[in-house]
């Protein structure tokens, strides 16, 4: 029974950070519909961000309040201006162009910053896996017989719920929001309307990498190594979460993402750790194979 | 679109023209064989292109004349590779007898390469058939999470030596085999782009929707493709078992199935020649830069070691700029023989 309720925790915690990184999948995929394959190297480049920031720091700033938040500050600014320029000199000029074409693109910008990453020239880290600097002393907030609820695991689930609040707000109640829903909805009508469209795609794009950026932060939190193939496959995770939930459903990438770390968690609790890559991909299949629309997706009829 | 010229040359009875590419490739393939074969590194190098060009051929059908988006190509290759290995494995006491040691050995070989594919060919079935009804972008993220899948199987298989992979493969493939079947790769593509199968595939191509108002039964021609497609790179995994002196899941990731990708949008979706060229310049390029710099920097590794590294983003940057300036890629769906300057012969276009 411990197990299980240990279990339950761990999953709820990994699959809050896949929920933050997938809500910026789900985001993009909505406004362009294209599935950008290069978020999960944007949250690698944004914890190495973090990474920087928090050697400046020094060990023991680091650790304060102000550090934290300096932390998280400078890598979700750092990521949303390389979204910016991802979208501005990758995206934009292709936006008109076969769906294909972006999509390549997409799988391109990933390959050169996963693989960018790894050589060691000047700054690039290089490929050996660093030791995250510990910004939250790990200490059990809550021990229950022998199930164990860790300080960090509360800090980021404060965080992740803080900053899914404040993207429902920024969505569903300001300008910027119904903009969005807008030009998601058809992107040509929002433009007659006086909506700009380029500057809504590039604002949804920054915003999704500043989340994805704090997921990445949380999850070198909770994992405590980093190396640059850490994007690849929490993004492709995430992307899965995504999916699952229906992409583009803001409230189904939530969903989908703790139903993945809840079941990740699972499996790999029950059997080996080594099978941990193909839970994802395997819960994937199977939901396309009975559910192509993700599980709170409608299903669209293709226009002509 | 280009109008497909009709394969095989002209002014041949039917019956003939059928054959004719055999008549003349077999001898060609066995008479290099003789010449160049106790070569071991002309061998090796032609074995690795070799294995490329069909990688890139086959992937091309899919990604090319279907319009699809595979991105887990390196998934079907691993089937390929284990299954024709260990069936290698198991049959290396075995002779058939009646024939010389190398002509069982061959055949043994074949044999192999035929399971593998087959097996192979099963996957790209069971994958293909829910995932082809989806989208391109949903096809290309399960081929991605089949590649994954199977390569977290194999890790994890005691029969198939988990992380340490297949030794002690008997090292039958030869040049001969090889490039026979590349050749017979790049035969079964182009045959493809001219038969009405391959109309139907460049209708799906351009308009999927349209298409399948015309009558075409889309999911059964992609699904089909899908499994020819994965044939071919099973066999190219068993090919690449039997050359190299060991097979572990490292050689099967999704570096291998993006490199294939890159030689594919290289060398212009659609084009199996355009997939030839860009197969051939992107294997032999990084084994050049790695003898040059070994050379150079006097049997100092660093340098060679720092080629490697600087691959994977190279790929991926060149993708980004090929699609902002040259989305169609070298030939666009073209084949080599339509670019050439006009002062060379070219293959006349139209029917006749």
């Amino acid at each position: 029974m411990s197990d299980f309720l240990q279990h339950l925790i761990n999953g709820l915690a990994a699959g809050t950070i896949y929920a933050l990184v997938a809500l910026g999948y789900t985001m993009v995929y909505g406004v362009l519909k294209l599935i950008n394959f290069a978020h999960g190297d944007v949250m690698m480049v944004g914890v190495y961000f973090g990474y920087a920031t928090a050697m400046k720091l020094g060990h023991d700033s680091q650790a304060t309040f102000f550090g934290v938040v300096l932390v998280f500050l400078a890598s979700m600014l750092g990521c949303a201006l390389m979204g910016f320029l991802i979208e501005r000199f990758a995206y934009r000029p292709l936006r008109e162009k076969p769906r294909l074409t972006a999509l390549i693109t997409a799988i391109g910008i990933s390959f050169a910053l996963s693989y960018g990453f790894q050589l060691d020239l000047g700054p690039l880290p290089g490929a050996s896996p660093r030791a995250f600097p510990e910004i939250i002393r790990p200490s059990e907030w809550l021990v229950v017989g022998d199930v164990v609820i860790w300080n960090w695991q509360v800090i980021s689930l404060g965080i992740a719920v803080g900053l899914m609040v404040v993207l429902q707000y920024l969505v569903y109640r300001t300008r910027f929001g119904r903009a969005m829903r807008a030009v998601s909805f058809d992107h040509r009508t929002a433009a007659l309307m006086g909506i700009p469209v380029d500057r809504v795609i590039a604002g949804t794009f920054m915003l999704g990498s500043a989340l994805a950026a704090g997921a990445g932060l949380l999850y070198a939190i909770k994992d405590t190594a980093i190396q640059p193939l850490m994007g690849l496959y929490v993004g492709l995770k995430a992307f899965v979460a995504a999916v699952i939930g229906g992409i583009g459903h803001v409230p189904g990438a939530v969903l989908g993402a703790l139903l993945l770390g809840l079941v990740e968690e699972f499996v790999v609790g029950y059997t080996a750790s080594t099978w941990r890559d193909a839970v994802a991909f395997g819960f994937l299949i199977i939901v396309l194979l009975f559910r192509p629309e993700g599980l709170f997706g409608r299903v669209q009829a293709e226009k002509v | 679109m280009e109008s497909a010229a009709i394969p095989g040359p002209r002014g041949l009875p039917y019956g003939v023209r059928g054959i004719f590419p055999l008549v003349v490739a077999v001898p060609v393939l066995a008479a290099l064989e003789a010449v160049l074969g106790h070569w071991p590194f002309f061998v090796y190098i032609s074995s690795l292109v070799g294995v490329s060009i069909i990688m890139a051929v086959s992937l091309n059908i899919v990604n090319g004349m279907t319009g699809q988006f595979s991105i887990g190509h390196a998934g079907f290759m691993a089937v390929g590779a284990y299954a024709s290995g260990k069936f290698s494995l198991e049959t290396k006491e075995l002779a058939i007898s009646g024939l010389s040691v190398g002509m069982s050995d061959q055949l043994l070989l074949v044999v192999s390469l035929l399971l593998g594919g087959a097996l192979a060919a099963l996957f790209g079935f069971l994958v293909g058939l829910p995932s082809l009804r989806l989208r391109g972008d949903y096809l290309a993220i399960v081929t991605l999470g089949f590649g994954e899948i199977i390569r977290v199987v194999v890790q994890n298989t005691e029969a198939l030596g988990r992380a340490l992979g297949l030794s002690g493969i008997p090292q039958t493939s030869s040049f001969f085999m090889i490039w026979f079947w590349v050749f017979l790769t790049v035969l079964v593509a182009r045959r493809i782009a001219g038969s009405s199968h391959g109309r139907s595939l460049w209708a799906i191509r351009e308009d999927e929707v349209a298409a399948e108002a015309m009558g075409v039964n889309t999911t059964g021609y992609k699904v089909r493709a899908f499994v020819i497609s994965s044939f071919f790179a099973g066999v190219a995994g068993g090919l690449f078992a039997h050359f190299v002196p060991i097979i572990n899941p490292g050689s099967f990731t999704f570096v291998r199935s993006m490199e294939v990708v890159v030689m594919v949008v290289l060398g212009g979706l659609g084009s199996t020649t355009g997939a030839i060229v860009a197969a051939i310049f992107l294997t032999l390029l990084p084994e050049a830069l790695r003898t040059t710099f070994t050379a150079v920097g006097g049997g100092d590794a660093s340098l060679a070691q720092k080629v490697d590294q600087i691959r994977m983003p190279v790929y991926g940057v060149l993708l980004v700029i090929l699609m902002l300036a040259r989305p169609q890629g070298l030939f666009g769906t073209k084949e080599i023989w339509d670019v050439l300057p006009r002062w060379l012969p070219r293959k006349r276009k139209g029917m006749q």
